[in-house]
């Protein structure tokens, strides 16, 4: 065979190969919408799921989902500042800085699970928070720690040197460049990396089934307290998310509908990660004109 | 007068000023929390190792029949008064399930990622990039779903047996690694310099040729680390595979049976079992497993990383 026909033989099978994976990614979000957004209704994503009836939403769900976003980047985000800040700006090359790094990047390969066993052991059982919202945000903070802090890191170091010499020429200190010249520089870069960690948070389940739990009390949208029981707010009480509602209703759902209502769930999962991917886009790219503007 | 001037110049110079202390401040906060960050893995690897060795110290178990058994019952004990803790099918059920979807989905990712870098960069580039960015955060739990409505009901049809399986899991973990796979293996083909494509095609090969013998081999360690990137996510998947394997405690003896995974044991026992009892325990023993492989995982990649720089 010459070499000719093996290029055009070679050439062939990537095509076949590409088409093939085309055909599965396609098929797999076709599944998706074309099943899921038929359930998705106002009364499906406010109402509160039926047990044994059909007809039940996801609306405690998805409020858990989004609560339980805004707590995790509220611890998460402060200390992946911080840390990518250290390890950009004053970390010099020493035995301690790279035990340290290797840590880091040991806690980002974990195994989501494992993370949400410690949770389990430490924030549930240890802290006695119970399944409750603090301890799946906690745990999630852990376990997106480490990207976020890659993220800061990366978006930091990208910064031209010439701004900080700037920065130190004006009389700042090292920590006053940091704050006034080098963080609003690398802010699109963070906006845009935490948003996509975002995503990553709002689909995560294996690491809540053990932290945040499997159940939602009954909750009252009217009761803004977060210190009363059925608030929303309240950060101590069970909380289901959508992804753990799909994975428990699959399991051992017994409502008539289950399978639907997994459809719109997931449905309303991709959409919602899709909103995530476009937003960090949209924001990053506006962040970036304006900022580059003056 | 002129004392007066010195002390001036010492007043302002050497004082420690307010400006310091921000310094000292700033830098002792970041450090902290890069300690914080650090201290966190260190406290997850204690505890898992302390929780998981127990089996072993406490309780009594043989590692031997850890690794080599083939029944878990922890609650019993064998003839030998030891709890009964043989976790091979979960092994086995785990390695055979990430082999395999690194054998389907490796050279699909690798064949994608050629095309989209070499044969049709524009399409490439439009197209398949963001679809492939896409899917990649695609939440794990919506694969398992898909399997289990899409996948099991078909394997059933084709196969005897319920379609809860081996098969089964692969086939979800293959989808699910396959664009994680492909976007690491297609940053580490784009790395190869373009000089070295340039020179290839010049020396009159086609371009068949040149992605054999000059891109893939370059790429070599980029593309091994995106394949051991896969796997050390497949081999960590809990949800998506507990969703359609079966979770029967028995090594399969086809790929259309019912099997188990160390994940998948892992999610369905810990919350059946009490806190510092042997079944308990054993089960923590499993999650060390999953955490010396994960551990076994970076410092391959890590290693590669080395081989690829020096």
């Amino acid at each position: 065979m010459s070499a000719k026909t093996k290029d055009r033989l070679a050439t062939a099978g990537l095509y076949v190969i590409v088409g093939i994976i085309i055909t599965v990614l396609a098929g797999l979000l076709g599944f998706v919408f074309v099943k899921g957004i038929p359930q998705l209704s106002w009364q499906f994503i406010t109402t509160p799921p039926q047990i044994f009836k059909e007809g039940g939403g996801v609306g405690p769900q998805l409020f858990n989902s989004f609560y339980l976003l805004v707590l995790t980047l509220m611890i998460a985000v402060p200390i992946a500042i911080g840390a990518g800040i250290y390890l950009a700006e004053y970390a010099r090359d020493h035995w301690i800085i790279r035990c340290i790094r290797v840590l880091i990047e040991v806690l980002s390969s974990l195994p989501s699970i494992v993370v949400g066993l410690f949770g389990f052991l430490f924030f549930v059982l240890y802290m006695g928070w119970g399944f409750s919202i603090l301890s799946g945000a906690f745990a999630l903070s852990l376990f997106n720690l480490p990207l976020l802090v890659r993220v800061v890191e990366q978006s930091i170091c990208n910064i031209p040197k010439s701004q900080r010499e700037a920065g130190w020429a004006l009389g700042f200190s090292k920590w006053e460049t940091i704050t006034t010249i080098i963080l609003p520089a690398a802010l699109p870069g963070i906006v845009t990396g935490v948003i996509l960690a975002s995503g990553r948070v709002f689909g995560e389940a294996a690491a809540l089934i053990y932290t945040a739990g499997m159940s939602t009390p009954i909750i009252d949208f009217t009761n803004w307290n977060p210190l009363s029981p059925t608030s929303p707010l309240n950060p101590f009480r069970p909380a289901e998310t959508l992804a753990v509602h799909i994975w428990k209703i699959n399991g051992e759902g017994i409502m008539p509908d289950a399978a639907a209502i997994s459809d719109g769930a997931a449905a309303l999962l991709i959409i919602s990660i899709l909103f995530f991917n476009f937003t960090s886009r949209f924001i990053g790219n506006w962040m970036f004109k304006k900022m580059g503007a003056n | 007068m002129m004392a007066k001037t010195i002390k001036e110049i010492e007043h302002t110079l050497y004082r420690k000023n307010s400006k310091m202390r921000t310094e000292r401040f700033g830098k002792s906060l970041t450090f902290l929390a890069v300690v914080l960050t650090a201290a966190i893995t260190a406290a997850i690897l204690f505890l898992v190792f302390s929780k998981g060795l127990s089996t072993f110290i406490m309780n009594d178990g043989s590692v031997k029949d850890f690794f080599t058994g083939t029944t878990w019952n922890p609650a019993e004990v064998n003839s030998l008064g030891k709890p009964i803790i043989g976790a091979l099918p979960f092994i086995v059920g785990s390695l055979a399930i990430t082999g395999i979807s690194a054998l389907i989905a490796g050279p699909l990712a690798i064949g994608a990622a050629i095309f989209m870098s070499e044969i049709a960069p524009n399409a490439g580039k439009r197209i398949m990039q963001p679809v492939i960015e896409l899917l990649v955060g695609i939440p794990s739990v919506v694969y398992g779903f898909i399997g289990l409505s899409v996948v099991v009901p078909f394997l059933r049809d084709l196969f005897p047996g319920s379609g809860f399986g081996i098969a089964a899991g692969t086939i979800v973990l293959s989808v699910m690694i396959l664009p994680t796979v492909t976007s690491l293996a297609l940053d580490a083909i784009q790395s190869v310099p373009r000089s070295l494509r340039e020179a290839s095609l010049a020396l009159g090969s086609t371009r068949w040729q040149m992605i054999c013998k000059v891109v893939l081999k370059t790429a070599k360690p980029g593309l091994l680390m995106a394949i051991i990137f896969g796997m050390a996510r497949a081999f960590g998947e809990a949800l998506a595979v507990q969703m359609v394997i079966g979770n029967a405690s028995v090594i399969p003896h086809s790929l259309f049976e019912p099997a188990s995974t160390i994940t998948s044991i892992l999610t369905m026992g810990m919350g059946y079992t009490v806190m510092g009892q042997v079944e308990n325990n054993a089960l923590w023993s499993l999650a060390l497993i999953l955490l010396l492989m994960s551990l076994f995982f970076t410092i391959i990649v890590r290693m590669i990383g080395k081989g690829k720089s020096a």
